[in-house]
């Protein structure tokens, strides 16, 4: 390593500040940080060690525990694919064509999210003047998995732009951010080109292929609302009821936590996620008190919803609002996010909680929109630094009180 | 006498034992062997003004060529000019260092081989009122060793504190067992102990290690209440301490003395000295041999790390590694400080140093650090900054470093937004570096925490 390390130093001198790339000092930073840890030592005074965690590190421990995610949808795509089209229906039948097709579909718009977050990102860091941040390796992982593999090109790229812009770097940059950055993507998309990401047809990749007969690309969560509009069977039996033409067992529970089914490329796997959740808490990167209240206020909230049922949906046994929709890959990757979740320890309950609770809340009962997640992690998100002002807010209380008693 | 002891029964009745969970030890290698080297005496001391936060404009009494004894007079403040800052020995002025704007760095003593005493004469505390005790302190050389809170600054002696607290151990890195460094002072703990009982309105507080059983020097004292702390590093910092005693409210004022402290103290009452000998630790990983040595403050360390150490790139630190100061091989031990570090220079680059699995120690469990497999391990550690400094991503891990019902991040949040209501509603009157530094280790976007700290507290002080 030892001629690229005289490389960058002989390099160094045209960004440092005279030099002639000065303006491109960050970028070159970032390059030069990635490939070697800087050798700066600590200061004269202060503590004179530090902990062996960077942010790079901490960072790329999250784009790890999405990759069972990543990998699970890939393959999951392309099976669904065989499926709607009436290719093999074993699961692992034509598992190299299946991953084949999955990896076609979603490599680009990863790389996509990549490229087009990471130029903002350096055009921001140049124009601004401020570090290129390790955050954005995750957002351009989260977003691909929060779409779906049908998603045009152009639309991951102009999302990812809007999202690092308006989400980030208006407020400043990682760490500064209100809402999450690949939720608002998501959210953008939502809004801006509902044709592409909601309705029936846009979970299932067909390509040139016919479906099946009788094939229909709902999700679980539309069979469900369905089912509540209509009336005439339970939540459950609709879900059982649905798709038999592509073999039964579909929307089953089983199948429905385990993830082999139409949706966002990363978010259909409560499995997976769950497994992400375990890294995520194992290593300390993400707070399990958020992630063990989000499940717990979905779960509560579909009690809730059984008690007061006046139609099927609001029947559906609690549970299924875990494995349905992007419940627990949104709990688990985007509700965790550091930057935009309430930051005291007791507030984490309270978001986690009440983040769980408004998704069920949406799902159940707004007509408009099947699933709640996106719009109750961007709620909370607004709402985090609220629940935070009270808890610390308490915290100087007890100290006054404490001063004049 | 007798009033005396009716008065210790009634306050030591009230011992406090406090369980801490929060905070984090780093086991480090180059624990100090519990015996005294022989390594050579220090030949020249130095009293550094910057030792003394909240020195405002110090004022050099002696000249060059002048010869002083311990205890002669070397500065003063002069905002505060009761006090004054005494040579440790006696010798003769060699050199006056000043750097950028004349600022005063060093006053630099050439010991005699024997320490010659100015003679203050004994003190009977008990025939002096208050201010005669503070006056009388004040004027011999022990008074810095009083540091009041809020601020962690050297203490008025026109203020008479709600109480005094002394941490009867450290959970640093590497400290000095008191245990052993404190051996045969009792006499003067007492009496040092006893002369800060008549300077405050309220109770002496010494708290020990609740983990081990009392250690011998401390077990007789009377006069204070004895609190027992557990826990993990910060237990042993008195800030933390008080928090759980009595804290710190605005307006209140409470002071600290370190039990090396108290000891200067308490000669000086018994032998009218001021006698600045102490037993500091020698250690480090990069020290051949790792052991105590008895010294005076101010000493220069080079006797104590030249042909000591097993490797060439250094770096000497006075005191330990999250609080302590950087200083030359032939730098001088800091006034307050009992021990001090030798550690690995990290200037280094390394290649992929970010994502390689490493077994270096980390308080954190991400990607690729093993050291949380071994928890008992000894680490080596070296100056290496691990890291670019980022805007504050992690949330929680400094709560969890912190055994006290504060917010760090939202405290430093403050006091980088200069926001004086938040910074005093969020207990800066509560803390100093040191109860923060463990965040500073910590930190995952490495910001200055310590730095912050006395930025937040300046900011108030001068306000």
């Amino acid at each position: 390593m030892k001629f690229l390390r005289d490389l960058l130093d002989k390099q160094k001198p045209l960004f440092e500040k005279g030099g002639k790339l000065e303006k491109l000092y960050y970028a070159f930073e970032a390059g030069e940080t990635f490939m070697f840890s800087p050798n700066h030592t600590t200061g004269i005074k202060g503590a004179q060690v530090k902990d062996a965690i960077d942010l790079k590190r901490m960072m790329i421990t999250v784009v790890i525990a999405m990759i069972p995610c990543l990998l699970f949808g890939i393959y999951n795509t392309g099976h669904q694919h065989f499926l709607a089209t009436g290719g093999t229906a074993g699961l692992w039948e034509d598992f190299g064509d299946k991953a084949w097709i999955g990896v076609m579909l979603v490599l680009p718009i990863v790389l996509v999210a990549y490229t087009a977050g990471g130029i903002v990102e350096a055009i921001f860091a140049v124009v601004r003047k401020h570090p290129i941040n390790e955050g954005f390796l995750v957002t351009g992982m989260l977003i691909p998995l929060i779409v779906p593999a049908t998603t045009p090109l152009w639309q991951v790229a102009l999302a990812t732009v809007f999202a690092v812009v308006i989400a980030k770097e208006v407020f400043g940059g990682t760490g500064m951010n209100v809402l999450n950055v690949a939720m608002t993507a998501r959210a953008f998309l939502y809004f801006a080109y509902p044709a592409q990401i909601s309705g029936d047809q846009v979970w299932t990749y067909l390509g040139d292929k016919m479906p099946v007969d009788g094939f229909s690309g709902a999700t679980a969560l539309s069979v469900v609302y369905n089912a509540g509009v209509e009336g005439t069977q339970s939540a459950v039996e609709a879900l059982a009821g649905h798709n038999t033409v592509l073999g039964s067992g579909l929307y089953e529970f089983a199948n429905l936590f385990i993830g082999w089914i139409p949706g966002s490329i990363g978010e259909t796997s409560t499995l997976m996620a769950l497994i992400g959740a375990l890294i995520l808490i194992g290593t300390g990167v993400a707070s399990w008190k958020i992630i063990v209240s989000g499940f717990a206020g979905a779960y509560l909230m579909g009690l809730v919803m059984n008690l007061l049922a006046v139609n099927e949906y609001m029947a559906v046994p609690p549970q299924y609002h875990w494995v349905m929709g992007g419940l627990a890959f949104g709990i688990v990757f985007m509700a965790t996010d550091p930057v935009s979740a309430a930051q005291t320890e007791t507030g984490k309950w309270i978001y986690g909680l009440l983040i769980g609770v408004l998704t069920v809340i949406i799902r159940v009962t707004n007509p408009a929109y099947p699933e709640g997640i996106m719009l109750a992690v961007l709620f909370m998100n607004v709402f985090a630094p609220l629940i935070d002002y009270y808890v610390v807010k308490a915290n100087k209380t007890r100290r006054i009180q404490r001063a004049t008693v | 006498m007798g009033r005396f002891s009716k008065a210790h029964s009634s306050k030591t009745d009230m011992s406090k034992i406090v369980k801490l969970k929060k905070g984090f030890d780093i086991n480090m290698v180059g624990k100090a062997k519990q015996e005294l080297a022989d390594f050579a005496s220090a030949q020249t001391f130095a009293i550094k003004p910057t030792d003394f936060i909240g020195l405002q404009r110090p004022k050099v009494l002696v000249n060059e060529g002048d010869t002083v004894k311990a205890g002669t007079p070397i500065l003063i403040d002069k905002a505060l000019d009761q006090i004054i800052y005494a040579s440790p020995v006696s010798g003769k002025i060699v050199e006056i260092k000043r750097g950028d704007r004349r600022k005063l760095l060093e006053v630099k003593i050439l010991a005699d081989s024997t320490v010659l005493y100015e003679q203050f004469g004994q003190v009977d505390i008990a025939s002096l009122d208050r201010d005669a005790l503070a006056a009388k302190l004040a004027a011999s050389g022990v008074w810095p060793n009083i540091i009041q809170r809020p601020f962690g600054i050297v203490a008025n002696p026109a203020d008479t504190p709600k109480s005094i607290f002394i941490s009867g151990f450290d959970t640093h890195p590497l400290a000095p067992d008191y245990a052993f460094s404190l051996q045969g002072q009792e006499r003067f703990l007492q009496a040092g102990i006893d002369a800060l009982a008549k300077l405050t309105s309220g109770k002496v507080h010494l708290n020990v290690d609740g983990s081990k059983a009392v250690p011998a020097v401390f077990s007789n004292l009377k006069g204070a209440q004895v609190n027992k702390f557990s826990g993990p590093h910060p237990a042993g910092n008195v800030g933390v301490q008080i928090h759980h005693l009595d804290p710190i409210n605005k307006g209140e004022i409470a002071w600290t003395v370190s039990p090396t402290g108290v000891v200067q103290i308490g000669k000086f009452i018994l032998e009218g000295i001021y006698d600045a000998s102490k037993v500091i630790a020698v250690t480090g990983s990069e020290l051949t041999k790792a052991a105590y040595v008895k010294t005076y403050s101010g000493a220069s360390v080079s006797t104590f790390v030249k042909g000591n150490l097993n490797s060439g790139h250094v770096r000497v630190v006075s005191g330990n590694v999250l609080t302590g100061e950087k200083i030359a091989l032939e730098g001088f031990l800091g006034f307050y400080h009992n021990q001090i570090t030798v550690i690995p220079e990290g200037d280094y680059y390394e290649f992929m140093g970010w994502a390689k699995p490493t077994t270096r120690l980390s308080y954190h469990r991400a990607l690729g650090l093993l050291s949380f497999l071994t928890p008992n391990k000894e680490f080596v550690l070296d100056s290496n900054g691990r890291g670019e400094e980022r805007a504050f991503v992690q949330t929680g891990v400094f709560e969890s470093v912190t055994p006290m019902d504060i917010f760090p991040v939202y405290l430093l949040k403050a006091i980088m937004a200069e926001d004086f209501d938040e910074i005093e509603e969020l207990g800066i009157y509560e803390i100093v570096e040191e109860d923060l530094a463990l965040c500073e280790f910590v930190d995952v976007s490495k910001h200055p925490v310590q730095e912050l700290v006395r930025k937040g507290i300046e900011l108030i002080q001068y306000s």
